[in-house]
């Protein structure tokens, strides 16, 4: 593949690049990359790309940026594929032989064929040129789903029961097959314009870094997988928490007891079981268009760490508020929906479409003024862009005299704050305002800032 | 120990582990590299069983640390053994007291538990902590020390360094994230649900009464059923599980019946065993 030297500059660009990303990755692990670059040899480029992620890596989150990056620093090979392209019916026909096949290392060079033949666009060489988009837009692989399938049935390939699974595999094998032509495109594009760069612009973030307010529907919807095992790390995290905060106080009088069986000394400290009450919590949540894909989330999680409290209301609002929680309760089973079913079946909005965080407060402080009493952590969750409209601090205020706690999440970067209709500087005078841009800074302030 | 990734792949599978290229690849730079590997990975897809089959293969005694809440030094490292040394102070009544504590702790009374147990001695071991992420965070501090230089300080007795170092295998279900000291440490592998081929060739060396394209349809369920989105995924041992009752129901082919009989040994909440049997139409009649 490349020379010995070569290769230990690869690697460091792409601890570079992998840096870039937000990957820690320290010197001891780039030496022990080499090293096992070292025992695994360049003939195998699938072991390299093992090797080097158990060297480089700590955890799985970081291995969809890894692989991206993998694939521009060792590519699979230069230029293009060897045969002349075929034609978009020809490469139709091989593509839908190697669906039906499940013919992985085929979907691989086909993918290959088309960015090639099809993702080409621009022809002068400073052009970006290489488009997975147009590719897959002229080769349309979704719409091979009823040939691929009648391909199987033919061959007796799905008989019975089974018959019902075909659908869905094949489908599976389409969306792999799009990823495919969109690491070939990326890796084409890098050859042009020097990798280092388009390691750094093209590669997508992992799904706990990516920007709520910039990410996309699939994205959205990875992120919402994320959500069942973040929230059993918090709740182990929640409970170590709570179980420090029981700890402490000593219990003399059962500490005495116990030590007359030591002649009095008092050996071993009883401590004091407190049972607190678990909390209560309470969630405001802006489900406007412009950072629903947030409070989406953040509602997913709450309700996923719904055990933790003795009670869990949700509202929703855009200009007008309403209250959520059973809606949410029966989401667990459907969490892509439950956007639209908010959008369906709350009142949220009134006479128009945008956000009025004033009407939505002050509606709150009025109608479910009981809903956050001295024992309630109250939540707001929204950019506080509130369309020029009164922000009505005083609601806000009244809210956060009653409550135990008022803590405000923006998704917006601080020092986006206060530039255009937003009011947050003004709502961060009255409540803890905290910039909350992604899962993980979500995940650590939950972390902190729940009650327990 | 392995001579090339082939060679561990061929002889895993003697030992009734199959395993894929990711996890041939990294069991043959842990020992290369001398590092420990850390594995993590959902429920149920083997992690265990490949420290014992590492063992297996290289002829090496299984060491095994099974962690838990509350897991502390004396369970994981080591500890006297209080009454036996009780009954010593007790029976030589007339000797100093000099005497006595040199003599009470000295290695007849000493209880060795599977940390320093790995390290001592010069026969070939693995040293298999298994369910890491249950220990509570204060153990992480104890491995990371006895994984750094595989030495360990008895007060009483002087230090301990390890003559010959074990294989070491971390696992961990990521119940909660183990801190990054220690996973700087090892070398990180993540085993997910294997790809279809893989599964099948487990299914079939597990369940070898079980018939070729039963095995297959098996497998092909499992599949989607993980594209779901449910609550929890069956895992292989799931998948293994239900060949079995397959085999023992002696099920020919899969059909609506048999799969909507057995589905609760795939899956385990209610909600999921409801919103699999609507999307595998196994309501209609
Ligand atoms: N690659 C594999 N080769 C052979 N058996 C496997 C493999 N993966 C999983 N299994 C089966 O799955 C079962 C569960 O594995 P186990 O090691 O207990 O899982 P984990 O430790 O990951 O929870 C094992 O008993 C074994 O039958
Ligand atoms: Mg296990």
């Amino acid at each position: 593949m490349t020379t010995q030297a070569g290769v230990a500059e690869r690697l460091t660009s792409l601890v570079g690049a992998l840096r870039a990303h937000g990957v820690r990755i320290g010197t001891g692990e780039t030496v022990d990359a080499a090293r096992a670059v070292g025992e695994l040899g360049l003939a195998d480029r699938e072991l390299l790309r093992e090797g080097i992620a158990a060297t480089l890596l700590h955890g799985p989150a970081q291995r969809q940026v890894f692989d991206a990056v993998f694939d521009l620093y060792f590519p699979r090979g230069v230029g293009g594929p060897e045969q002349p392209a075929a034609g978009r019916e020809e490469l139709r026909d091989r593509l839908a032989d190697a669906l039906a096949a499940d013919d992985r290392a085929m979907l691989g060079r086909l993918a290959i064929e088309a960015v090639d033949g099809f993702g080409g666009y621009g022809s002068s060489p400073e052009s970006d040129g290489w488009s997975s988009y147009q590719a897959l837009e002229r080769l349309r692989p979704q719409t091979l789903m009823a040939r691929v399938r009648d391909t199987v049935r033919g061959q007796g390939g799905a008989t019975g029961f089974t018959d019902r699974l075909l659908e869905d595999e094949i489908r599976r094998r389409i969306d792999a097959f799009r990823a495919l032509v969109a690491a070939e495109a990326r890796r084409r594009v890098a050859e042009r314009r020097g990798r280092d760069e388009i390691a750094r612009r093209a590669v997508a973030p992992t799904a706990d870094r990516l920007d709520f307010l910039f990410a996309g529907q699939d994205r959205l919807a990875e992120l919402r997988r994320t959500v069942q095992p973040l929230a059993r790390k918090l709740a182990t995290r929640l409970a170590a928490r709570r179980r420090r905060a029981a700890r402490g106080a000593i219990d003399l009088r059962r500490t005495l007891r116990g030590s007359l069986s030591t002649g009095g000394v008092p050996m071993k400290p009883v401590l004091r079981a407190r049972r607190p009450a678990r909390p209560e919590l309470v969630l405001l949540c802006d489900v406007s268009g412009s950072v629903s894909g947030f409070s989406d989330f953040t509602m997913l999680l709450v309700q996923a760490l719904h055990d933790q409290f003795s009670k869990v209301r949700v509202f929703a609002f855009v200009n007008r508020i309403d209250e959520v929680t059973g809606l949410l309760e029966h989401g667990r089973a459907d969490p892509e929906g439950l956007g639209a079913r908010i959008q369906a079946e709350a009142a949220v909005t009134g006479y128009h479409g945008s956000s009025d965080y004033g009407m939505a407060l002050g509606e709150f402080a009025e109608r479910y003024a009981d809903a956050a009493g001295s024992r309630t952590t109250v939540f707001v969750l929204g950019d506080a862009r509130t369309n020029r409209s009164d922000p009505n601090l005083p609601a806000l205020r009244q809210i956060a005299e009653r409550a135990r706690r008022v803590h405000w999440l923006n998704p917006e970067q601080r020092s986006r704050w206060g530039t255009g209709d937003s009011v947050a500087p003004a709502y961060a005078e009255l409540v803890e305002m905290h910039e909350c841009r992604n899962a993980r800074q979500l995940s650590a302030l939950v972390a902190r800032l729940l009650p327990v | 120990m392995f001579t090339s990734v082939d060679d561990v792949s061929a002889r895993l599978a003697e030992a009734g582990y199959l395993a894929s290229r990711a996890v041939a690849t990294t069991v043959f730079l842990a020992d290369r590299l001398g590092k420990p590997l850390l594995v993590e990975g959902p429920a149920g897809v083997g992690k265990t069983e490949l420290a014992k089959a590492v063992a297996e293969v290289a002829g090496a005694r299984l060491v095994r640390l099974q962690c838990y809440e509350g897991v502390d030094e004396s369970r994981a490292l080591y500890e006297w053994n209080h009454a036996k040394q009780l009954l010593r102070i007790s029976a030589g009544r007339d000797e100093t007291w000099d005497e006595a504590r040199t003599d009470i702790f000295s290695e007849e009374f000493l209880l060795t538990r599977p940390l320093l147990t790995a390290i001592r001695g010069d026969d070939p071991k693995v040293l298999l902590i298994d369910e890491t992420d249950k220990a509570d965070v204060e153990v992480e501090g104890l491995l990371l020390e006895v994984l750094s230089d595989f030495q360990v300080t008895v007060p009483e007795l002087g230090t301990i360094t390890a003559t010959r170092r074990p294989f070491v295998v971390l696992t961990s279900n990521a119940s909660r994230e183990l801190s990054e000291a220690l996973r700087r440490r090892c070398l990180f592998l993540h085993i997910g649900f294997p790809e279809e081929e893989l599964e099948r060739r487990i299914v079939r060396l597990k369940v070898p009464g079980l018939d070729e394209t039963l095995a297959r349809s098996v497998v092909r369920v499992v599949g989607t059923l993980r594209a779901m989105d449910l609550r929890k995924e069956p895992s292989v041992a799931e998948t293994v599980d239900w060949a079995h009752t397959l085999l023992a129901l002696g099920a020919e082919s899969l059909d609506e019946t048999v799969v909507r009989a057995t589905l609760g040994v795939l899956l385990k909440h209610q909600d999921d065993v409801l919103k699999a049997s609507a999307k595998l139409d196994l309501d209609a009649l």
